[in-house]
């Protein structure tokens, strides 16, 4: 093995000797894992201003049913079915995937190893080319006759699979192919990161010496990769159903529907984790930079996170609890999914350890980093009355399970996003956020976060149920108490969507005007802020050879209170 | 658009080539997404002991047939990557077009197979064995397909003595095509 | 790089007669008619050739070892999936109730419910 490295440093040599390429080849088909990066990051962006607009459609129908939507018109109960199912589906496969894995994998991998590029270029750029595709597919679904899919985002048969139900003949199959696009897309995607993160790292760089965030990523890609098989399988076996009329998951004809429910939360809870570990990453990231402090216990924190990936596959049946699954197995899965809050919680409090005793910034993305751990804190332990079998017989598929995933998944996928968007923006650009629309922004969107979701717990513990359309034709659920508080989560879902113009303002704004960031604005450790901002096109002048690992902060008989991974003494 | 390998393709800390590894991980994915798909079959085969007596219905000896000229031309790509180390590039390019023969008659075998079973009335809409039968035959027939095209392309860069260790990654992937076919054959044709 | 992951290559032949013995064992063990033989020859005999392909033509009998464990990895989850699946697939009746899915329609109006659905 160390022969193998030797040869491969000494013939490495930097390219620099690029002309200026046209726009295609430099925006389009760039084979640049940082414009591939951005390309990820702002199909995400767009997707999820259409996910936050179905939302607000959706909002204002429950509080005020039957009125006309300010910019959208009525909205009939096929359409609401519709934008359910998108808006969930929207925002894990079309935002927080590509946001969290794919483009925060794509920006940091290669310069926090400290590499010129992934290791298939070309394949990375095949991979978000397939997932615009998806996009594509996706958003044409929303046009065909009948409109688009709307038999929710984990797409239950029967009524997914026969049209006389779901009435949307060809929104479900072009719904389910666009997923599958999408899978295909980060699985190629996948086999990148874990390939460029083994085999092209840095010279010296040590398995402990690689920054939390990138080891989280990779792991967040495995179990991807290791659990979404069975579904790709069975989306082909549910297309098949839809479009041909085979009976894989028709009772009628001795098909079995659970065994759909058990293919998609099979890939569906790992799923929360692939999406949960990036975020977590980023914070661990974030806090040691801004509390000055070395990461506490690097190594549990990442033992924890193993756990976490082999244990996120023993619990996907607390989906199915009221499903009719064999209640011997329910057991299982409770205890399971009990089991897996300890490592979790034991990595929150090691990012609490870190912030004891240091000295902290309160930057933008410091205050996100911190919403981070505090938010996510409600959806988790939310989460404990869910895995039980007995309390979830009266929870499930009501409000409560819907503010709970949405206290895990708003950390997860915008606080998370905001967290890095806010720390490495003067990398992936070049200049600094503004501090002050910052603060106004994080405030805003914080507290009206907590305005829209805290009342959906009550609601949701009043017995009010999942994907209705309207609550009127509901005695129980239609007092004034209720829906007074349905309106109240409404307007703050607005106010929030409103306090995203401060973002965009400031993204926009610093994107041309900000000040210049210098190589390093933060003082961090990591390689990425050892190049150029941006950096250009090989990322490094001279690749870095790497001496400690990444959290070397007010290391005592120093000059400076960082260390960063590149410098020799 | 010229396109220069990076440095990241070139390093290789773990002791394994990059492009290896990456095949690895691609039969990792694909070891899972066959899996899943014959633990779905095995499982409904367990619960339909019926579905003993629709198995008869495949012609084993075909099955048997195409298991014998899978692991026949898995032979030759193996040979094929032997030649390729050897820098012997007219042998590892016939070894190549052997594999995509061997792939060739795999399929024809397989459409003869179909044909005959559909003209019987053993559509893929017949009961849940066809289905699943034509499903996973279907999908190992694509990776066939996909390994055959990929071959192709690759003993092109063969003949110029160009990306040899690619010789070995398809190999992996066309073994593993074969392992896949080794437990379809006796899932849907031996066991009854 | 393919000179630095040159190795030795064993008799090739040798192996693939081997595999070609094993296949013509699978397809005469159940022409016995013995279930337990059936079995055996059929599943046995597919994890040995699917064993010596692995070790002998992709070469994982001198690949590192983690290469192995990845491998191993997918299986054990592939495991995991149908052991956590297969009481709701395949045993579909609960001791004290009855799954009225799971039924043909000329029972099931024995049972006084009229649809399947």
């Amino acid at each position: 093995m160390a022969e193998a490295v030797t040869t491969a440093e000494t013939t490495e040599e930097v390219h620099t000797h690029h002309g200026e390429p046209d726009f295609w080849s430099k925006y389009i088909f760039s084979t640049d894992h940082k414009m591939i990066a951005m390309q990820y990051m702002f199909t995400g962006m767009i997707m999820a201003l259409i996910g936050g607009y179905m939302a607000y459609v959706f909002r204002m129908q429950l509080a005020y049913p039957g009125e006309s939507v300010p910019g959208f018109g009525t909205v009939t109960p096929l359409a609401y079915n519709s934008l359910i199912t998108n808006h969930g589906a929207i925002m894990i496969f079309w935002v927080a995937m590509p946001i969290l894995i794919a483009a925060l994998g794509n920006f940091l991998i290669p310069l926090m190893i400290g590499c010129d590029d992934m290791a298939f270029p070309r394949v990375n750029r095949l991979s978000y080319q397939i997932f615009l595709l998806s996009v594509v597919v996706l958003l044409a679904s929303f046009f065909v006759p009948g409109g688009g899919f709307g038999g929710a985002w984990t797409a239950y048969p029967p009524l997914s699979a026969q049209s006389q139900y779901n009435l949307t003949p060809f929104g479900a199959p072009l719904w389910l192919l666009a997923v599958a696009l999408e899978f295909v897309a980060f699985l190629l995607g996948g086999i990148n990161f874990i390939t460029t993160t083994m085999n092209a790292r840095a010279k010296g760089m040590k398995m402990y010496d690689i920054p939390i965030v990138v080891w989280m990523i990779v792991i967040a890609s495995i179990l991807f990769m290791a659990s979404v098989g069975p579904l790709i399988a069975g989306a082909v076996m549910l297309l098949f159903d839809q479009v041909l009329g085979t009976t894989f998951y028709n009772p009628d004809a001795g098909g079995d529907p659970v065994l759909w429910q058990h293919l998609f939360w099979f890939f569906g809870h790992p799923e929360v984790y692939v999406v949960l570990l990036p975020a977590m990453g980023v914070v661990a990231e974030v806090i040691t930079v801004f509390a000055r402090k070395k990461l506490f216990a690097y190594k549990t924190i990442l033992y924890t996170t193993f756990a976490t990936g082999i244990l996120s596959f023993f619990v996907w049946a607390h989906h199915q609890f009221i499903a009719g699954i064999d209640p011997r197995m329910a057991h299982v899965f409770t205890v399971t999914t009990v089991l897996i809050s300890i490592p979790i919680a034991e990595m929150l409090f090691c990012y609490i350890a870190t912030l004891y005793g240091g000295s902290i910034r309160l930057t933008t993305a410091m205050l996100f980093a911190l919403a981070f751990l505090a938010e996510f804190l409600i959806g988790g332990v939310t989460g404990i009355y869910l895995g039980s079998s007995g309390t979830d017989i009266y929870f499930h598929d009501t409000y409560f399970v819907l503010a709970h995933f949405h206290y895990t998944f708003f950390p997860i996928a915008i606080i998370g996003f905001f967290t890095a968007i806010y720390y490495w923006f003067p990398k992936m650009f070049g200049r600094m956020m503004n501090e002050t629309l910052g603060k106004i922004h994080f405030w805003g969107t914080i507290i009206c976060f907590n305005g829209v979701f805290l009342p959906l717990f009550v609601l949701g513990i009043g017995g009010q149920h999942r994907r209705i359309y309207n609550f009127k034709n509901f005695p129980d659920l239609a007092t004034p108490d209720m829906h007074n508080l349905r309106i109240f989560a409404t307007w703050s879902a607005v106010v929030m969507l409103l306090f995203q113009i401060p973002f965009l303002i400031n993204f926009v704004m610093s994107l041309f005007r900000g000040k210049k960031a210098g190589m390093n604005p933060w003082k961090a450790n990591t390689l990425e802020w050892t190049a150029p901002s941006p950096p250009p096109h090989g990322n490094f002048k001279e690749m870095p050879v790497v001496y400690r690992g990444p959290y070397e902060y007010s290391v005592p008989g120093r000059e400076e209170d960082y260390w960063p991974q590149n410098v020799p003494n | 658009m010229s396109f220069q390998a990076p440095i990241a393709t070139s390093r290789s800390a773990t002791g394994i080539p990059t492009g290896r590894l990456a095949v690895w991980w691609v039969v990792v994915s694909e070891i899972v997404i066959f899996g899943g798909l014959i633990a779905c079959y095995i499982m409904f085969r367990l619960r339909h002991p019926e579905w003993g007596e629709y198995a008869s219905h495949t012609s084993t000896p075909a099955g048997a047939l195409n298991t014998f000229v899978l692991l026949t031309s898995s032979l030759a790509i193996v040979l094929a990557h032997q030649a390729a180390e050897a820098r012997d590039l007219t042998k590892a390019f016939r070894y190549i077009w052997c594999t995509i023969g061997g792939g060739g008659v795999f399929l024809l075998v397989k459409s003869y197979e179909w044909t005959t079973e559909i003209s019987h009335g053993y559509t893929l809409f017949a009961n849940n064995f066809w289905s699943f039968y034509y499903t996973a035959t279907g999908l190992h027939g694509l990776h066939v397909i996909a390994g055959m095209v990929i071959m192709g392309i690759i003993s092109i860069g063969v003949r110029k003595g160009e990306h040899l260790p690619r010789v070995e990654y398809i190999g992996i992937y066309w073994h593993f095509v074969d392992i896949v076919w080794l437990f379809l054959f006796p899932l849907f044709y031996i066991a009854k | 790089m393919s000179e630095e992951s040159a190795h030795t290559h064993p008799n090739y032949i040798k192996i693939w007669a081997i595999l070609t013995f094993l296949l013509v064992l699978s397809i005469l063990g159940p022409m016995m008619g013995i279930k337990a033989v059936t079995l055996i020859a059929a599943f046995g005999i597919a994890v040995v050739k699917a064993a010596m392909v692995g070790a002998y033509f992709m070469h994982l009998n001198i690949e590192k070892r983690y290469v192995w464990y990845m491998l191993f990895t997918a299986l054990l989850f592939l495991g995991l999936f149908f052991f956590g699946v297969s009481p709701d697939v395949m045993k579909p009746d609960g001791s004290n109730w009855v799954n009225h899915n799971n039924m043909p329609v000329s029972t099931l109006e024995g049972h006084g419910v009229g649809h399947t659905n």
